[in-house]
């Protein structure tokens, strides 16, 4: 699969918002990412995951350009879209979609299923007319699981699972290469979304899609992706191949998480310690010198607070760490 | 075994314009001194609804029967001035959400040493002071600060601890968790998970854990109660019911959930949807998701029986389950 081209590829992504100060005081600063750098091959899942606040919604946002960066590029099969004529962008924005987490609150309840469905449609493929469009829509419900007669509902009508395959047809309909999926199952009973999950499978498979897999939960990453980036307070701490994420990671971040994770098997849970992962995430408005991860880990010693750790290559990805090659940190789970 | 809480066939009902709805069915269960249990099910199936009634916190057009034994208490049917006795004292309850739960213009303290002035009528500075050992007891980080901050200046973790500190003010026999640890990051949850375990061994607090995440309560609860449609499907121990479920919707929960050690290439969901209570299905409410169904369950609705192993299980299939596929 290495041989697949790369599909997108973000290059020193940052971007920072000002957060409202009061009358009279200056603006604060909040640093939501810095630093982001990665590829991402045709036909690839990208997992990313990381506590609120990481960045994780953000970059995908940014790289739907929905927000926009305020340094780095997002290169699209080679362009910039950023620096694209408006036209052209939206012949791009056809390529590029999102399915976001709650499902009913990102419906428009005065609108049928059929309207929402074929909502993109109207600005991004302006030359169908009604009877295509109808058509398209009726064959993207079934695609997603949606029975015909459901086109005229609206979405109060629908459960949170049925209104997540609304959600995905509607990213579905412009035929895309890649979209973002924010936390598409958190809202959903678990029964639900195993069956979410199987349909975002295979409709990878079926239309060669590309995903972008936003989740804070790391069972459901893991069982999606192919490839897996760890974010915190912004930055990029490791990436590396599912597996290998799991069975060796090089960060004691990435290692924490995995230990945090419920396992749903009883004897191991009891057995398990977790790795202690002392206090909460630092603001992102005053995050600390060094490496941003190193008031909540144990490994952290003086350069680390001095120095920020570079991205290294370990052979397998990419980790931030000063210590990474000196550690030898199990598996998670 | 030192009983706290038992429930013999309690229903909720919730009156509809036309109809009526019911929302708990016939639902027996004890809890004994010091011991978790897991309330699993997804959303309708009656869990939260059965703990609202027995909290008294039910809607307005709600309404339960049967009986909830609290000694020699029922605390359903009870007048709200009565029950004030027993909630928080004896018998305490937190949500998903503690933004909802607490008031946005009180300060932590405030609302906090309230509990202990209107149930242990303790004057306000003592209050104060077992109010800040409380936060720190459940873990929050610089406790007196936090007591003198309001609920919006804390993150989604420390609010969770105010609602735990609260809930455990007045050293209650029973705690009542509604999901939790849902809204929380999964570093954090971890963190909550260790608190309950050691909370319940410390102050021997009876625990329920009412969830739809099975990951959760594993390393958690001593007993499970799994419901569907508004009844108990399957009871057991922790280790029974993940082990060797006997339930198929039981069996259908423990392969929907994803596991972070094991990468499979498929998930095997619940075919289908749950059942809208106002349409419950014929026979048993499962029937329609089943792979194991045949004739009797599309009819004849399976009672709860005793199946050994002080086990208890609504199903018309004998023995250990195999996985199979809905024909």
């Amino acid at each position: 699969m290495d041989n697949r081209p790369d599909i997108l590829r973000i290059e020193n992504l940052g971007k920072t918002f000002s957060i409202g100060a009061a009358l009279f005081s200056r603006p604060l600063t909040l640093t939501a990412l810095q630093d982001i750098s990665f590829t991402i091959r045709q036909g690839e899942t990208l997992g990313i995951v990381g506590e609120s606040g990481c960045g994780k919604s953000t970059l995908g946002r940014c790289i739907l350009q929905l927000l926009t960066p305020d340094s780095g590029r997002v290169l699209w099969m080679g362009e910039d879209i950023a620096s694209l004529p408006k036209e052209e962008m939206r012949k791009r924005r056809r390529d590029l979609q999102i399915i976001f987490q709650d499902p009913l609150a990102s419906l428009n309840p005065r609108m049928t299923v059929g309207e929402i469905i074929a909502d993109p449609l109207r600005t991004l493929m302006p030359e169908l007319d009604a009877v295509a469009r109808r058509a398209k829509v009726l064959k993207t419900m079934e695609a997603v699981g949606l029975l015909p007669e459901m086109i005229n509902r609206y979405p109060h009508e629908f459960s949170g699972g049925q209104a997540q395959r609304i959600g995905i047809a509607r990213a579905l309909i412009t035929d895309p290469k890649l979209i973002v999926c924010d936390e598409p199952v958190s809202a959903l009973d678990v029964s639900i979304q195993a069956q979410i999950l199987n349909l975002l499978a295979d409709l990878k498979d079926e239309f060669g899609l590309t995903l972008i897999f936003i989740s804070h939960n790391l069972s459901v990453v893991r069982h999606v992706s192919d490839r897996i980036l760890v974010l915190y307070l912004g930055r990029m701490v490791e990436l590396a191949e599912g597996d290998d994420l799991y069975e060796a990671p090089k960060h004691p971040y990435t290692r924490a998480l995995l230990t945090a994770v419920p396992i749903p098997d009883p004897i191991r849970a009891r057995q398990r310690t977790i790795d202690g992962l002392e206090g909460e995430i630092p603001s992102p408005i005053n995050p600390p010198s060094g490496c941003t991860f190193r008031t909540r880990c144990r490994f952290a010693i003086g350069l680390c607070a001095e120095e920020r750790p570079p991205l290294e290559n370990t052979g397998h990805g990419l980790v931030a760490c000063h210590r990474w090659k000196e550690l030898e940190l199990q598996p998670g789970a | 075994m030192d009983k706290v809480l038992s429930v013999h066939d309690m229903n909720v009902t919730f009156a509809l314009h036309q109809s009526e709805v019911r929302a708990v069915s016939e639902l027996s269960f004890s809890l004994a001194r010091g011991e978790t249990l897991a309330v699993v099910g997804e959303s309708g199936s009656g869990k939260s609804q059965a703990f609202l009634a027995i909290m008294g916190l039910l809607a307005r057009n709600g309404h339960a029967s049967g009986r909830a034994m609290l000694g020699d208490v029922n605390l359903i049917g009870m007048a709200p001035d009565a029950l004030d006795q027993y909630r928080g004292r004896d018998i305490a309850m937190i949500f998903q959400d503690p933004m909802t739960s607490l008031n946005p213009s009180l300060k932590v303290k405030t609302q906090l040493a309230e509990v202990l002035v209107r149930h242990q009528q303790m004057d306000e500075r003592k209050a104060q002071t077992e109010v800040i050992a409380m936060l720190e007891r459940v873990g929050m980080p610089e406790p007196v600060k936090r007591a003198n901050a309001y609920p919006h200046e804390l993150s989604g973790g420390m609010r969770q601890r105010v609602m735990i500190a609260m809930a455990l003010l007045c050293r209650p026999k029973i705690l009542i968790a509604d999901e939790p640890t849902t809204a929380l990051d999964v570093t954090v949850q971890a963190q909550m998970l260790d608190l309950f375990k050691s909370l319940t061994n410390d102050f021997g607090t009876a625990l329920v854990m009412i969830t739809h995440d099975l990951g959760v309560v594993a390393g958690l609860a001593d007993r499970m109660m799994v419901m569907y449609g508004g009844r108990a499907v399957e009871k057991g121990t922790t280790d029974q019911l993940f082990y060797d479920p006997r339930h198929p919707y039981t069996l259908g929960l423990l392969h929907s959930t994803p596991h972070v050690a094991k990468r499979a290439r498929r998930l095997d969901p619940i075919q289908g949807l749950p059942p809208s209570l106002e349409h419950l299905p014929s026979g048993c409410a499962f029937h329609p998701r089943c792979a194991f169904r045949f004739e009797k369950c599309f009819v004849e609705r399976p009672p709860l029986a005793e199946i050994g192993g002080g086990r208890e299980k609504a199903c018309w299939v004998d023995g250990p389950l195999q996985r199979r596929e809905v024909a």
